[in-house]
Parts: C-alpha cells; sequence; structure tokens
C-alpha cells in the first residue's frame, strides 16, 4: 500500500536542505509508528519517494511524499494520522492530504509536469511588475545562457513559461492559514515546466530588465498533466484505476482551492 | 529590539548552510524572559554542526529552563560568510531559539573545549556587541562565563573571562543563578560589577580571574594569589556525587540540520580511572560515576521513542566498562517494548579502548547496521604503551581486529599518538607494523581489507602526569609522520592520516600557557584568525607572528620540560589529583610502570574522591571481559568480539 502526502514548507523552516527534509520525514515516520516498508540489503532504508527537490530558501505549499507501507501492516485511518504527522513535523511543515494512491502510478519525480511558483517581490514597483510579466509573456523567445557542467549552453525560456501575472496582494485566507506565509507583495506568479528540463525559479527573474530578487519565493502547486488535463499529483493519483479508498481532507477541494492562493 | 529575525532572515539566502540559524530543533525550549529571570546565552564557540550535540550545552540548558528563575537559549558562532554580513549589515549575534540578540542576555556562557576556539570566544563576544576585555565591560553587559575541559587551565583567556566553572556544572549553575538573581534585582547599580564578581568568587567551583594578582620573576611564574581574604586561593572543582540524580539531557536536541554525532546520545557513566596518563579528560572527571542500568535502558527507551532516531551511542569515556553494558546493549537491540520505534536499532560505543565484548551481543550490535571499526591502540609498541598506561597487548588488538573482520567488517580505524614521552623511532615505525599485521589478518576473511592509520600529535595537558613533559617539535612531528609514511608506502590497504604538527603546536602554547597569552590571542582574532580547528582557516604564521611581537618564545611554552619545583600557571586550580600523586605517576611512566584502575583494586589516593568524600559509584564488583589493563580474558583465543569504538566525543563533562 501507497500513500501520498500532500506538506507545507513555509517560514524558518525554509532554510532547511532537501535531504534535512528527507531525514526529518524519516524520523517523524518513525516516532508516528507508521509501518513503513524497509528496502532488502546490507544497509536498509525506509521506502519512502520524493517529489521535486525545492532549493533551500524556497518555501512551498505543495511537497509531496509517497511512503510504501509494510506489505503485512494493516491501514492506518488517514485522517488522524495527517493531524498526528503535523503535530510532529517541525513549525511550518504541515500534512495537508493524505491519499492512498496506487503502487503503480508513476513516481512522482517523473509524473511533476509543472509547478506553479510564488515570488513575493516587496521591493518592485507594481505596475512596471506587470508590464514586465506582459512583456515576457508576448516575447518569442527568451533567451538564456546558463553553464551545464562547466559549458556555456544556450537556451529559450519561453516555452516553458506556461503563465505568468503580476498580483497586487493575496487571497486573505492564504494567510489566515498559514501566519508564516509571505504578506507583503507585489507579487509574480507563474507556472513554469518541469520537462524537459526544471526551470529554477530564479532563472525567470534572471529575464527581466530590471535584475530582480525575490525576497521570499513559494511553490503553490505542482501539476501532472494527464490526457491533456492538469492535475494536483494526487488527485491525479487516487483517479488511476485501482485505488481502494477515496482521498480525504483534500476531496472536498478544488485543485485550485487546494493552496488556497487568489488574486484578490 | 526582541528578535534580529526579521533582519537576519534576508541575509540568509546568501549564506551556506542557513540552517544552522534558525533553531526549531524537537526539544527546543519556549523560553519566557521576565523581569526576575537570569538570562543565559549557551553559546558553543564553534559551528552549529560540532555545537549542538555537545552534551554539557544540552544538560545546562534544560537544568536552567526548569529553574523559575532561570532562562536559558543557545548560540553557536557564525561561519565567516554569515560573520561578514551580519558586520555589514550591523546585526548582532542571537540565540537561534527566539532569535535575541546575545546582548541583552546577562550571561553569556560558552563551552570552552578546544584551544584552537579561543579567537573564536573573543569573535562571539564581539558579535554580541560586548567589550572582550572584563576590564572594560560595565553594569550594561552580560558576564561572560566558560566551563569545560579547557577550563583546567583557563589562564591564556584570563583577560576575557569574567568567571570560569571548574567541573560538573550541573549543580553549581544554581548557585550562580542565586548570585546573578540578586544582581538583577537590584537593578545592577553602576560600580556594582566588581561586587557581583566577587560573590562569584566565593562560589565553590567558580573561578574569577580578575580576582587574583599574577608576578613573575623573568619569564618563569611565581605566584597567583587572591586579591581578597574572602577570596580562595585554590579554586576546586565541582564533582556531581550521583549521576542518577541527573537524567539529562531528558529532551536531547534533535536539529533538523545534519550535525556531529546524529543520533541519541545516552551517558552511562562520568570519569574514568583506567589511567592513560596522556589523557587529560580520564584525570579531571575523577571519580567513575555510573549510571544506574535501569535508568540507562529507561532514558533510551524514552529518547528512542521521541527523538525517531534509530541509532544510540552509550557515551563515556570507556563505555565497555559500564557495568551493566551487556544488558543495556542486549534490551536496546531486541526492541524497546510497545513504544518501539520501527525497524531495527542500533548501538555504538564511543571510546578509545580495545575492549571486548561476548560473541552473542557484538552479533546483535551489528545486525542493525554496519559502522566502521574504530581501536585506539595510541601507541606502536608494547613498552611506549606502559609508559601512557595503555596497557593493551598487541593479541588484544589482534583477536579483536580478527574477531571483528571474522564477523564481516571490512573497514577499521587505528588511532595514534606520535611525540609521547620517551617514544624512539622504533616505537613510532610498531605502528606501520601494527597496521600491516591487521591488514594481514582481515585477508584471512576478505580480499580487500582496509586499516586507516590516523597519527595526532601529542600535547601534554594540565592535570596529567606528562603536564611536566616538553613536546615534540613541529619538525620531530613531521620527521614521525614522514617516517611512517616511508614505510607504509608499500604497504597495501593501509591509507596514513595526519593531524597538522603546527595545529599540533599552538594547541601545545595554549594548553599549559598563563596570562601572557593574552595578547597574543587577542592579536590573532583581531588579524582574522577565527575557526583556527578548520584547516582552511588556520594560520600558524599568524600565531608565530603574535607571539614574536609579544616578546614571547613558542619553544618556552611548548617544547620545554617542567621542573618538579616549578609553579605551574594552573596550580591555583585544583581537580582534586594531588600534585605529587601526578609527579609519582610521571616518574613511573619513565620507568614503563604500569598502574591498575582502582576501581577494582585499593586506592592510591590520588585526592579525587579522597579530597572530596565520595567514591566511585561502579556496579560491578569485578573488572568487565576485555583484554585491556590486564585485567579481562584473553581475546585471541577467548571467542570475544568489540564493538563499534568510535573516536572520543565522549561523554562531556556538563559545563
Ligand atoms: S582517590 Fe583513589 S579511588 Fe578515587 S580516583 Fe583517586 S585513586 Fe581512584
Amino acid at each position: 500500500m501507497r500513500l501520498r502526502l500532500r506538506f507545507t514548507k513555509l517560514g524558518k523552516v525554509r532554510f532547511i536542505s532537501h535531504r534535512d527534509v528527507a531525514r526529518v520525514w524519516e524520523r517523524v515516520l518513525r516516532r508516528a509508528g507508521v509501518p513503513v516498508a524497509i528496502t532488502e540489503g546490507f544497509s536498509p532504508r525506509p521506502k519512502v519517494h520524493f517529489g521535486l527537490a525545492l532549493s533551500t530558501g524556497h518555501e512551498s505549499l505543495g511537497e509531496y511524499l509517497d511512503v510504501d507501507l509494510h506489505p503485512d501492516a494493516t491501514a492506518p485511518a488517514l485522517e488522524p494520522l495527517a493531524e498526528q504527522l503535523s503535530d510532529l513535523l517541525p513549525p511550518g511543515m504541515e500534512v495537508e492530504a493524505i491519499a492512498e494512491v496506487d503502487r503503480r502510478a508513476t513516481s512522482l519525480q517523473q509524473a511533476v509536469t509543472s509547478c506553479t511558483w510564488l515570488y513575493a517581490l516587496p521591493d518592485a514597483e507594481p505596475g512596471w511588475l506587470s508590464e514586465q510579466a506582459d512583456r515576457l509573456l508576448g516575447a518569442d523567445e527568451l533567451p538564456v545562457t546558463r553553464t551545464r557542467k562547466g559549458k556555456t549552453v544556450h537556451d529559450d525560456l519561453r516555452p516553458a513559461v506556461v503563465s505568468l501575472e503580476a498580483l497586487e496582494r493575496l487571497d486573505i485566507r492564504t494567510t489566515d492559514r498559514h501566519p508564516e506565509f509571505p504578506s507583503q507583495g507585489p507579487f509574480l506568479r507563474t507556472e513554469l515546466s518541469t520537462q524537459p528540463r526544471g526551470v529554477r525559479p530564479q532563472e525567470l527573474l534572471d529575464v527581466f530588465d530590471r535584475p530582480l530578487r525575490a525576497q521570499r519565493t513559494v511553490r503553490l502547486h505542482q501539476w501532472i498533466t494527464l490526457d491533456g488535463a492538469r492535475h494536483e499529483p494526487l488527485l491525479a493519483a487516487t483517479r488511476a484505476p485501482h485505488v481502494t479508498g477515496p482521498p480525504t481532507l483534500a476531496a472536498a477541494e478544488t485543485a485550485e482551492d487546494i493552496a488556497g492562493v487568489r488574486a484578490s | 529590539m526582541a528578535s534580529v529575525w526579521p533582519q537576519l532572515e534576508n541575509l540568509l539566502d546568501r549564506v551556506q548552510k542557513p540552517a544552522r540559524y534558525i533553531g526549531l530543533e524537537q526539544g527546543m525550549q519556549r523560553p519566557e524572559h521576565g523581569p526576575d529571570t537570569v538570562s543565559w546565552l549557551l553559546t558553543y564557540p564553534d559551528t552549529y554542526e560540532i555545537g549542538l550535540p555537545n552534551a554539557g550545552l544540552q544538560i545546562l540548558y534544560e537544568i536552567l529552563n526548569e529553574r523559575p528563575d532561570a532562562v536559558a537559549e543557545r548560540s553557536y558562532a557564525p561561519w565567516v560568510d554569515l560573520e561578514e554580513l551580519l558586520r555589514e549589515g550591523d546585526v548582532p549575534l542571537f540565540s537561534v531559539d527566539t532569535h535575541r540578540p546575545a546582548g541583552t542576555f546577562d550571561v553569556l556562557a560558552f563551552n570552552l573545549s578546544a584551544e584552537l576556539t579561543y579567537t573564536n570566544l573573543l569573535n562571539c563576544v564581539d558579535l554580541a556587541g560586548v567589550p572582550v576585555h572584563t576590564a572594560a565591560r560595565t553594569e550594561e553587559h552580560p558576564l561572560v562565563l566558560a566551563g569545560g575541559h579547557c577550563t583546567y587551565n583557563p589562564e591564556p583567556m584570563a583577560d576575557f573571562l569574567d568567571a570560569v566553572v571548574l567541573g560538573d556544572g550541573e549543580e553549581v549553575v544554581a548557585e550562580i543563578c542565586e548570585v546573578l538573581g540578586e544582581w538583577r534585582r537590584s537593578g545592577r547599580p553602576a560600580g556594582s560589577r566588581p561586587d557581583v564578581l566577587r560573590r562569584l568568587a566565593q562560589v565553590p567551583g567558580v573561578y574569577v580571574p580578575s580576582m587574583y594578582d599574577v608576578t613573575y620573576d623573568g619569564e618563569h611564574l611565581v605566584s597567583v594569589t587572591p586579591r581578597h581574604p574572602d577570596v580562595p586561593a585554590q579554586v576546586e572543582k565541582r564533582t556531581v556525587a550521583d549521576l542518577a540524580e541527573f537524567p539529562y539531557p531528558k529532551q536531547q536536541l534533535v536539529p533538523l540540520t545534519e550535525v556531529v554525532h546524529d543520533r541519541l546520545n545516552v551517558e552511562v557513566f562520568r570519569g574514568c580511572t583506567r589511567g592513560c596518563r596522556f589523557c587529560q579528560a580520564g584525570m579531571i572527571t575523577r571519580p567513575v560515576r555510573e549510571r544506574p542500568t535501569a535508568q540507562v535502558e529507561q532514558m533510551v527507551r524514552d529518547g528512542l521513542a521521541r527523538t525517531g532516531y534509530d541509532e544510540v551511542a552509550l557515551t563515556s569515556l570507556s563505555s565497555a566498562d559500564f557495568s551493566g553494558i551487556e544488558s543495556v546493549v542486549q534490551s536496546t537491540v531486541s526492541g524497546c517494548g510497545d513504544q518501539a520505534p520501527a525497524g531495527p536499532v542500533s548501538v555504538s560505543l564511543p571510546s578509545l579502548r580495545v575492549d571486548a565484548f561476548t560473541v552473542g551481543v557484538a552479533a546483535q550490535i551489528q545486525r542493525a547496521r554496519r559502522t566502521g571499526l574504530t581501536f585506539a591502540p595510541e601507541a606502536g609498541s608494547w613498552r611506549l604503551r606502559q609508559v601512557i598506561n595503555k596497557l593493551i597487548r598487541e593479541e588484544d588488538l589482534y583477536g579483536a581486529v580478527s574477531s571483528a573482520y571474522s564477523q564481516g567488517w571490512r573497514r577499521m580505524k587505528l588511532y595514534f599518538l606520535v611525540g609521547l614521552p620517551t617514544e624512539t623511532d622504533e616505537d613510532t615505525l610498531g605502528i606501520a607494523e601494527l597496521a600491516r599485521n591487521c591488514v594481514e589478518l582481515g585477508r584471512e576473511h576478505t580480499a580487500n581489507p582496509s586499516v586507516t592509520v590516523s597519527v595526532g600529535g601529542f600535547v601534554p595537558k594540565p592535570f596529567t602526569p606528562f603536564q611536566w613533559f616538553g613536546q615534540n617539535t613541529v619538525a620531530e612531528l613531521h620527521r614521525k609522520v614522514g617516517l611512517l609514511r616511508e614505510d607504509l608506502r608499500r604497504s597495501r590497504g593501509v591509507q596514513l592520516k595526519w593531524h597538522d604538527p603546527k595545529a599540533t603546536l599552538v594547541e601545545g602554547i595554549m594548553s599549559r600557557g598563563d596570562r601572557r597569552l593574552g595578547p597574543v590571542i587577542e592579536q590573532v582574532w583581531r588579524r582574522g584568525g577565527v575557526f583556527q580547528e578548520w584547516s582552511e582557516h588556520f594560520d600558524v604564521d599568524r600565531w608565530l607572528t603574535a607571539m614574536a611581537d609579544h616578546g614571547l618564545s613558542p619553544d618556552w611554552y611548548a617544547y620545554r620540560h617542567r621542573t618538579e619545583d616549578e609553579v605551574l600557571p594552573w596550580d591555583h586550580l585544583s581537580a582534586g589529583l594531588h600534585k605529587d600523586f601526578l609527579w609519582q605517576d610521571w616518574r613511573d611512566a619513565l620507568d614503563e610502570l604500569g598502574l591498575e584502575d582502582c576501581r577494582w583494586t585499593p586506592c592510591y589516593d590520588c585526592g579525587a574522591c579522597t579530597g572530596y568524600g565520595i567514591e566511585h559509584v561502579v556496579a560491578s564488583a569485578v573488572p568487565p571481559a576485555g583484554g585491556s589493563q590486564g585485567t579481562g580474558q584473553d581475546l585471541a583465543t577467548g571467542g570475544a568480539v568489540p564493538v563499534d569504538l568510535r573516536r572520543p566525543m565522549a561523554a562531556k563533562a556538563a559545563s
């Protein structure tokens, strides 16, 4: 049995690395007594699978974790489990949704096709920001150069930018639910493809007319494209054919609502 | 200013390992500062990764926060990248718990366990916005305190430390809190700082350097005498008589990022009377005080359930000597009852000795995880091991090593010291011989056995029988390392690593130095010499220049043998040990005479018990099984198997 969890990484805890997050989870799962399957072999490890790495310093409303349970284990009740895990996690990390998913579902790393990002740019001028957003979106090409394995590579960023808009402020519900959430705008929101390569959020800021540094960078969503439609990874996987239980917590919410971030 | 977080968070995007600065560890306390609470900032003068696991600091953190009249937070030396940004942005040193500015605390209490961190202490004090010289501080500034092993000779740091605590800190912090609480309630009137220091000087175990006058005759120290009749002529260390009263830490901090010794650590006993003559930790923490086995088991059980760790280290200076060791290991690896966390748990015994276990227990230990094995014979020949009183026979080592190979271990690490008293080239080359023989034994069990030989230069320490010995020169240590390199060049399977002899020199100067070194430390710090424990930052020339600028001779401090009648800079401090006991032990060393462990033999009246009216707390009436000290079974034939004996970091005295 495989569980897929969606969790946050907000506030001070944003400064721990992807590796640190993995180790935190390992201990939390042990403390919660979750019967995680263990790999065979010389140095046995718990069978947990993380999605796309989030850079140290970036925040998120949409991190994912797949946990394989021991074959003999009885299925835990999901809602209390989510709550229990949230209590054990450090401040700023919270489990927001949990569901049983098909074990044969594609791994998170491969399945995710794009991510929505939010940048808090309190030093930027709102008018200029939205002008720039329109200009970039209207461009045929956004040439960038980057170094890869010591070589300079030329690349076009434009195909990776699915959407881009400037926002003056956020829906109050977001900051209500997550006191750690950045509240000082203006903001930019963008959806960036992760395939064929994962575009780093800073790369987009680098093609603005004036160099921009976000005060906070938040991953709002990760998306899986199935048959041309975009799905939240938890819902996407539970729609696969061999699901035994319904998705919990997330069930009542639409994918867009899950993150609770909307322009106002 | 309640918190520097708003400024700090904007800097953390630009530094390496920002997780060092955020706190949020599991077990972090929620300190509530109030008008009547004495606030302590417990500071480790090195990076977070090294400082966080420090047991002494964590114990005091809990004990202080349990008191209604005190709060404690923690701080660690910011790495050079953050330091630069802090100075640029005018942001002070801060606590990681609530990110309060360091200068707003009543006490900056440092753990001082390595000489090469001295400049970092100055840097932290300066970053706190506090004058580095005790003489320049006023009632507005925090008191700067230190505890830890280096405080047994704090003289080089005397200009910078308001007070120093000798020995175990568990009890004395309460008495310090009382003095400081009163000072706080009095509103810290102008001119009251000397008074509060004088009151602190009367607390047993507390040494206030500024309350003593020092006189020299030429280059030689003549005396260190108290300035006031109510200040003790000799400051005695504090010793917790019964460890069972202090089952700390109860909530070991579990960091969110990787640190050294990242596992559950349970201290099984404090003190060691094996009597290794080079080992300051063993000498100054006498006598042996074991924790009751049932309490250890309880702490292991609770700790694993609470933290989610899958590894527990049973810490002490020689954990295989713990009376309840078999029972604890057994109960740990075979699960901890109902609260057992999922999955296997591994046990490690950080310790320096070649000690042994029964096959059954060893097999259980390695069931969980197979880490590298470390043995510390310390010297390459039996003759020299008698000199240092580390009575490990070659058969002991070979027996341990081949048992380990037969149980499936592939890699070994052997620790040695070079530059020990009376060492000859034959002794040094004995190291290579031992290593080669270990690889040879490994070949019977595996195709590619590997032995790493790690060699450190010996630094004589205060309150050890070797405190009179002039250490080897940098050139001599280099020559000895060179001998080993040459000899091991064609030895397959043996890797050689060594500690920089230049760092050994600086450690040696500081370890037995006097107050005249204060300006040297200050100059090295002012010229950017921080993080001297880190090879990428260590620069011996800074130290040598500073010594020369102040007319001081490194040779005189480090390389000179001391005479019996010489006044030593730490003679006005006491670890309980009688000076004549140490001198006799030094003579015995030169006569190659070993001394048996006083836990199971009659007392030698070293002073550590007899002087304080305490005694060993040891459950077992007989020595543990093992090949060491001539007391145990024969490892080569007895079927015993060693366990994971990792590098030092044994239980630090809480201070
Ligand atoms: S006083 Fe005696 S029993 Fe106590 S540590 Fe010293 S020699 Fe051992």
